[in-house]
């Protein structure tokens, strides 16, 4: 029998004990209907121990006013949906718990940067998915296997770590480059070309290659680390970029 | 305010959902035939993408194996109440849809040759149920997510016509020859409040599941059923309504999925007292019984008193024996999942969990091609659906975990196939002048109103009630509770109203319109169970314990009609399939 079993107080269930409290939610509000200029406007929320951010935004939402806009789906961190600034880093704000937020302070909650705000919380994606389409994002294989084509664990752990993304655009929005030229192809798309450049199986290195070797490409990264931060995946996007930079310099390892 | 601008288009195939069957269709339809996607997502945020564990083929890649074990399997886990013509089918042509998926370039974990690695899940065993074998294929713990990307990148290689964000809310019915026939889908445009109607030869339904008519659910926000709610007003039926499944090992109070993987790679389910409690109940496969059975067990163990936790209200998911390696490599998400929500350390402490609604067995009744069915065997032309919207019926009263990555892939290719070569002769049935009006009716009225109910308090006693009365244990009585009160919510849905009156983004509108979903839904599963006397799959009758064959060995086949509902229910005519049987005759579940 597991001793691990013999459950002191958790973590969690000290969760469980805190009832509610209060925090206060500054949200950047802008809707083009109403005609006035983007603003703050501030909400009092009651809370609960393992309530994420998303879960205020649904309190206002659902309680105060019905007309606060964000997008969300999946409320786990998979789906990549709510992507914001909170407190001026970019979180899914359902993986944001409020317990580990500084509750003495407001919270401040605003669309990510570099791309169009559309209404309150969300913006227009649409660039930062075509940036994504532009590197050729699937594989390029020319045989045609009749089984699955073998794959050691080694060559798989190559680009493993870049499969994991889910396209939330917090760490193409998070990078000051792509703050000041929206050309910029990013980060999110850098991390997919990695994704295929480093699959064994695939051939269509050169041509993401090329594409990335592009004055709007790998070489206007900075290195400054903010999407590796961001990202809610923990992918090591700036390694990834990085690796990339490597290949155009010497080749498809 | 003025009327919404109605744009029209035509295609020959016109798809609805972006999840994993609809993909997995336009992959197949894109190329032969002009095809459109409709989602009301982009299409990766789909709820494919939460799914974990795998996706269960007979490749034999690590032990021997058999599609006919698999099809066993499947038959015995949905509690006999499978249609075994369509399980073989599942299962055969499983290989296939893996070998697919991994030469569009799925990145599966491999074994030391280079093959597809394969672990163990529930229910799947080796010759009928000697041992538990291992034929699940995987991505780590975040397959779905891998299904989603991979079949998102071959439609982008494909070009495939996506409209995103896009909420189909009517499907228009054209009477041809004095028959209803599908001629169009109705979809609101969430940037702009406008409206398209998509004129399609063939019509592909791929909607997903409704698990919010439940609070502790698996499911997404997004997941309210409007497909299959929009089949239902029609007229058409819905199959095995009552046949819901709730996932085992959902994180206590949250809901959030832990993979059964957990399981798979050798988790323990422990009670309050570490008892490995599933020995009592599965002697010979514990922990990796099917679903309904742990999620049952879990139940129990908690309404006798050894539940863990201050309040005795859930059990522990044990992976302290495991080496950190095994969980860094095999089960990285949900272990990241139990740190993040709970602040548990899965290396060193066992996790609480607690059953959470997660899976529709039933919805669009359709046969092996995909066509949806108008009753018990007439196909109404032109008419496809598939992935969890649709019941063929390959899961029966309870579906194995890994069939369901399975299904979306099997009978989403086969929706596409059959999708195109309808479309190759058929003619595009007219679609009236008036198509979206049933749709501008329907927003303009929650638009306008001025009533004094609120949709989310609404969708919050419909959850709690349902979460009450027909989850893991149901009675008439609590069915016919569940009954009244969705009748009454339903009055009170009439008054709703919303603070956003506005066109663009509207998505307070929207959450109006989807409860209408919503309550619909959870109206048939109470009603469908209520007149299931009996016991079976994940379907629990306190007051009907057993199975029974003679009466109940059937689907049913739910439909709505004008009768006044004098009675909650009363409005809904309940007949019944027969199930198809090939080669295994109904014997006692025991693991
Ligand atoms: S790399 Fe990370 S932050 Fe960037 S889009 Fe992908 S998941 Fe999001
Ligand atoms: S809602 Fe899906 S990632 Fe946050």
């Amino acid at each position: 029998m597991a001793t691990a079993v013999a459950t002191k107080g958790t973590e969690f269930e000290q969760m469980g004990a805190v009832p509610t409290f209060q925090v206060t939610l500054f949200v950047r509000r802008f809707n083009p209907e109403d005609g006035q200029e983007a603003r703050w406007e501030d909400f009092d929320v009651q809370v609960h121990g393992t309530d994420r951010v998303l879960d205020a935004l649904h309190k206002i939402k659902w309680e105060m006013d019905g007309s606060l806009t964000f997008r969300r789906s999946c409320a786990h961190g998979v789906c990549g949906s709510d992507a914001m600034r909170i407190n001026g880093r970019n979180r899914l704000a359902c993986k944001t718990l409020i317990k580990d937020l500084d509750i003495t302070q407001p919270i401040y909650v605003e669309p990510i940067k570099g791309l169009n705000v559309e209404k309150d919380l969300v913006v227009d994606m649409n660039p930062f998915y075509q940036a994504y389409r532009d590197i050729n994002p699937f594989l390029i294989a020319s045989d045609k296997p009749e089984k699955e084509r073998l794959q050691s664990a080694e060559q798989h752990s190559k680009f493993e770590d870049t499969t994991k993304c889910i396209l939330c655009a917090a760490c193409t929005t998070s990078c000051p480059v792509f703050w000041t030229d929206g050309q910029y192809f990013g980060p999110a798309a850098i991390v997919n070309a990695h994704r295929f450049i480093f699959d064994s199986r695939d051939e269509g290195a050169e041509l993401r290659i090329d594409i990335l070797n592009d004055k709007e490409g790998v070489w206007r990264c900075r290195t400054t680390f903010n999407c590796t931060e961001a990202c809610p995946r923990g992918i090591e996007v700036t390694k990834a970029i990085a690796e990339v930079k490597q290949a155009i310099l010497r080749g498809k390892p | 305010m003025s009327k919404p601008k109605v744009h029209h288009y035509e295609y020959d195939v016109v798809i609805v959902g972006a999840g994993g069957a609809g993909m997995r269709a336009a992959i197949e339809a894109g190329p032969h035939a002009k095809t459109a996607v409709i989602s009301k997502l982009f299409p990766t945020r789909s709820h494919t993408g939460a799914a974990q564990g795998g996706m269960a083929a007979a490749l034999g890649n690590v032990e021997e194996d058999s599609w006919e074990w698999h099809t066993f399997d499947t038959v015995k886990g949905g509690d006999y109440l499978v249609d075994q013509d369509a399980a073989e089918i599942l299962a055969k042509e499983s290989v296939q849809a893996v070998i697919d998926l991994e030469n569009m370039g799925l990145p599966f974990n491999r074994t030391p040759e280079g093959k597809i690695d394969q672990r163990r899940f529930g229910g799947h065993t080796r010759d009928h149920g000697k041992a538990p074998v291992r034929r699940s294929c995987y991505a780590a713990d975040r397959t779905g997510h891998m299904i989603l990307q991979t079949l998102y990148q071959n439609c982008v290689k494909l070009g495939i016509e996506f409209y995103n964000e896009f909420y189909v809310l009517d499907l228009v019915m054209t009477k041809v020859d004095g028959q209803e026939r599908p001629s169009a889908v109705v979809a609101y445009e969430l940037a702009t409040g406008e409206l398209h109607v998509f004129q399609g030869k063939s019509i592909i339904f791929a909607t997903g599941g409704f698990g919010k008519i439940f609070k502790t659910t698996s499911n997404a926000h997004t997941l309210t059923g409007d497909g299959v709610g929009i089949i239902w007003r029609k007229g058409l039926p819905l199959e095995d309504m009552e046949f819901y499944q709730f996932h085992p090992t959902g994180l206590a109070g949250l809901g959030i999925l832990l993979s059964e993987a957990a399981r798979g790679e050798g988790g323990i389910l422990r009670n309050a007292s570490g008892e490995r409690f599933m020995e009592r109940y599965a002697p010979t496969i514990k922990d990796l019984a099917p679903r309904d059975m742990v999620a049952r067990a879990m139940a129990n163990e908690v309404r006798e008193g050894r539940g863990a936790g201050p309040n005795k209200d859930y059990v522990l998911l044990d992976l302290t024996h495991l080496p950190p390696e095994v969980i860094d490599e095999k089960l990285p998400d949900i272990t990241e999942f139990a740190r993040t929500y709970l602040g548990v350390e899965p290396y060193t402490e066992p996790v609480p969990v607690f059953p959470t609604a997660h899976y529709a067995m039933g919805g669009i009744p359709t046969n092996v091609q995909a066509e949806v069915l108008r009753d018990n065997d007439t196909v109404v032309p032109g008419l496809y659906a598939a992935g969890e919207c649709a019941c063929v019926s390959v899961h029966g009263a309870n579906r194995l975990g890994t069939n369901s990555l399975l299904d979306i892939n099997v009978f989403g290719k086969r929706a596409g196939v059959a999708a195109v070569e309808y479309a190759k002769t058929a003619k595009h049935v007219p679609v009236p002048a008036n198509a979206a009006d049933e749709v501008v009716s329907m927003i303009e009225k929650v638009r306008k109103s001025k009533g004094n109910e609120k949709v989310a308090v609404l969708r919050k006693e419909l959850q709690e009630t349902m979460d009450k009365n027909a989850q893991v244990y149901r009675t008439e009585e609590s069915l016919n509770e569940a009954l009244n009160d969705i009748a009454s919510l339903r009055a009170r849905y009439e008054n709703i109203s919303v603070q956003d009156k506005g066109e663009r983004f509207n998505t307070d509108l929207l959450e109006a319109i989807e409860l209408g979903f919503l309550l619909d839904l959870a109206e048939v599963l109470a009603l469908t169970s209520r007149e299931r006397r009996e016991s079976r799959g994940a379907h629990l009758r306190e007051d009907f314990l057993a199975r029974d064959d003679e009466k109940f060995m059937v689907h049913s086949m739910a439909y709505l009609t004008d009768k006044p509902a004098k009675k909650p229910g009363d409005n809904i005519k309940v007949g019944w399939k027969p199930v198809i049987v090939t080669n295994y005759q109904p014997m006692e579940r025991k693991y």
